[in-house]
């Protein structure tokens, strides 16, 4: 249950974003803002600030005050708006990256485990190569084409900043790895008793994958879900890390962890927060995996009433 | 005597495992090979042989759950070996099947029931409150309570989810239930309540029942007629007290004098078989015993023996009966 509540707090830390960057932190997280200086203890601080040593600049530090609470990226913008700003986009692909991920593998698994035969064989080798990709390979080369020209695909068009096209890419390239278990989960259920006692008492076979297999299968589903949406969440930190997930100005934890990685020495928290803040999501939503399997197994009932 | 409700002729089945190409082939496994069989109304018929002979292919077989290779099947008049699963589906509700392991054939995800009235939705039973009060008659036929009907399969215990399962086979009123091995997952003392009640319920609602079972003890107290089978094939058929007591096939002796004496007194011949039963995937030619009986000779070797009558109400297939 804690797992749920750190999730609630970040999801609606998330929410605050636009207020947070209006009220609290009072400055606009997607503008660069190289000449302008804050006051701290009633002296004007420049944020950004000549380096120590050498030439260049170094943005202003962590301040634990309202503005530039964790300091400023080497645009001069408030990381920790940003931060909830690319809170929105990381969660927001994650979750739709999951949906299209569990929508799809369930369909595949679905169909090939209850057919059998010749569209079994069909989709289980088209998942063999989906899956004798490298993830990271495959999506790579997928956005590397997607991001530079976008989508026309007859009356849809996807801009090539669209957030459609990590969502759709991250969903994709996990496919396999649910719709897998989900056909063999299906293949066990199809020649289960109590598939082979309903055909006998003459449910037809729409009926027994309505009333039998499906049940079992979406609570399966359900279980994935936030293992999927953790892995997700990873695959696009790491996506747009390498530039080809979400596209700037606008930002994901994976980008930001980018901009804090030529500050790595001088303002490191640029990239630990975000970087905290993925680990905090994982972990959350892992645990709240365990915690929805427990949940929907019918026989795991008598422990919670003890 | 009566016509049969059910007739099986000549019934063959074969699974293949492995593949063609894989390591050692295409197997091709026999279950059932060249099985008659006529069931009586009123009747048990007990099916005993050891684990892999093929009764409970030979009990899944008869009601259509697999497709038989060779052979018919004749219910209450009706081929139903070529029939579509939809031309099938009103016949049935007069078949029914019970399982050998009621938590395995009860989903656990829905309750008791939404289990049991599952066949009276599927048949158009009748409206809500019709089944509903169908639902608590069933659970009253088998001994559970009402109320039980809202609680799901795991929260009940071996011998009572056998009686849930027994109340959704009979809930459609059927003439012929195969109870597949009903009883082997269950405790001894819970073993004679089911074995009782589906006595019962055979008086009550004209019940006729094929009994596979691998325990003799239990064929003897619920089947009048009982059938041996052997490697896919049946090697001797009738009453039961004949066949237990004065056996005509060797492997029915051997079996019969596998079970244990309780009287430490009374001390008998025994007829221990030597060896393992042979692959179904590779059953020996003539007479599928002949590797392991007592009394084969050369012609076991190389020709069948077909099912002959062989005394009163008694078929036997074997060249020397005993």
């Amino acid at each position: 249950m804690l797992a749920f509540a750190i999730l609630i707090v970040i999801i609606a830390a998330c929410l605050a974003a636009p207020w947070y960057a209006q009220n609290i932190s009072q400055s606009d997280p997607f503008a660069s803002n190289l000449d302008g200086s804050i006051t701290l203890a009633g002296q004007p601080v420049d944020i950004m600030q000549s380096a120590d040593t050498g030439f260049g600049v170094t943005p202003i530090g962590p301040t634990w005050t309202q503005k530039y609470f964790l300091g400023a990226d080497d645009q001069g913008r408030d990381v920790a708006a940003r931060i909830l700003f690319g809170g929105r986009n990381s969660l927001l692909i994650a979750a739709g990256a999951t949906l299209i991920c569990l929508t799809l593998a369930g369909l595949i698994g679905i169909v090939a485990g209850f057919s059998g035969g010749f569209v079994d064989s069909i989709l289980a080798r088209i998942l063999d190569i989906l899956w004798a990709f490298p993830v990271y390979l495959l999506a790579i080369s997928l956005s590397a084409v997607l991001i530079s020209r976008g989508l026309k695909l007859g009356p849809v068009t996807i801009d090539s900043d669209s957030l459609l096209i990590p969502i759709a890419i991250i969903g994709i390239v996990y496919v396999p790895y649910v719709a897998r278990p989900i056909r063999g989960q299906v293949l066990s259920l199809a020649r289960s008793d109590f598939v082979l006692a309903a055909v006998c008492l003459g449910v037809p076979r729409a009926r027994i994958l309505w009333k039998d297999i499906l049940p079992n299968v979406i609570t399966t589903l359900i279980v994935f879900a936030p293992l999927m949406m953790a892995l997700n969440m990873l695959t696009e930190a790491a996506l747009s890390f390498l530039s080809i997930g979400v596209q700037p100005p606008a930002a994901s934890w994976g980008t930001i962890i980018l901009d804090g990685e030529g500050l790595l020495y001088t303002r490191p928290a640029v990239a630990i927060a975000p970087g905290l803040a993925i680990m905090l999501t994982v972990v959350a939503l892992n645990f709240l995996g365990d915690g929805v399997r427990e949940a929907f197994d019918p026989r795991a009932k008598i422990r919670v009433q003890k | 005597m009566t016509a049969p409700i059910l007739i099986a002729e000549n019934l063959s089945k074969t699974f293949h495992a492995g593949r063609r190409f894989g390591p050692g082939g295409r197997q091709n496994i026999q279950a059932l090979s060249n099985v008659s069989l006529k069931v009586y109304p009123g009747e048990t018929l007990g099916l005993v042989g050891e684990s892999g002979c093929g009764k409970s292919t030979l009990g899944r077989t008869l009601l259509k759950l697999y497709t038989p290779d060779a052979g018919k099947i004749i219910f209450q008049g009706q081929d139903i070996t070529r029939m579509s699963e939809r031309a099938l589906r009103p016949l049935r509700a007069n078949m029914q099947m019970v399982f050998q392991d009621p938590s395995a054939s009860l989903n656990p995800r829905r309750r008791v029931g939404d289990l049991i009235a599952e066949p009276l939705r599927v048949h158009n039973y009748g409206a809500r409150e019709k089944i509903q009060a169908r639902l608590e008659e069933l659970m009253h036929l088998v001994g559970l309570a009402p109320e039980h009907l809202s609680r799901f399969p795991h929260e009940f215990s071996g011998g009572q989810r056998q009686r849930i399962g027994l109340a959704r086979a009979i809930a459609l009123n059927p003439s012929l239930i195969i109870a597949d091995e009903p009883v082997s997952a269950l405790d001894v003392s819970i073993q004679a309540q089911i074995v009782n009640l589906m006595a019962d319920l055979q008086e009550q609602l004209d019940l006729t029942y094929i009994f596979i079972a691998h325990d003799l003890a239990v064929i003897r107290q619920a089947a009048e007629r009982v059938a041996v089978m052997y490697l896919g094939v049946i090697v001797e058929i009738g009453d039961t007290d004949t066949v237990m007591l004065t056996p005509a096939h060797h492997y029915t002796a051997a079996l019969i004098s596998a079970v244990p004496e309780p009287n430490p007194a009374a001390r008998r011949a025994r007829t221990i078989l030597q060896g393992e039963p042979p692959s179904p995937a590779n059953p020996p030619p003539g007479c599928r015993f002949h590797t392991r009986c007592p009394a084969a000779q050369g012609r076991c070797k190389t020709e069948r023996p077909e099912l002959r009558p062989y005394g009163e109400n008694r078929e036997v297939a074997c060249h020397f009966p005993l």
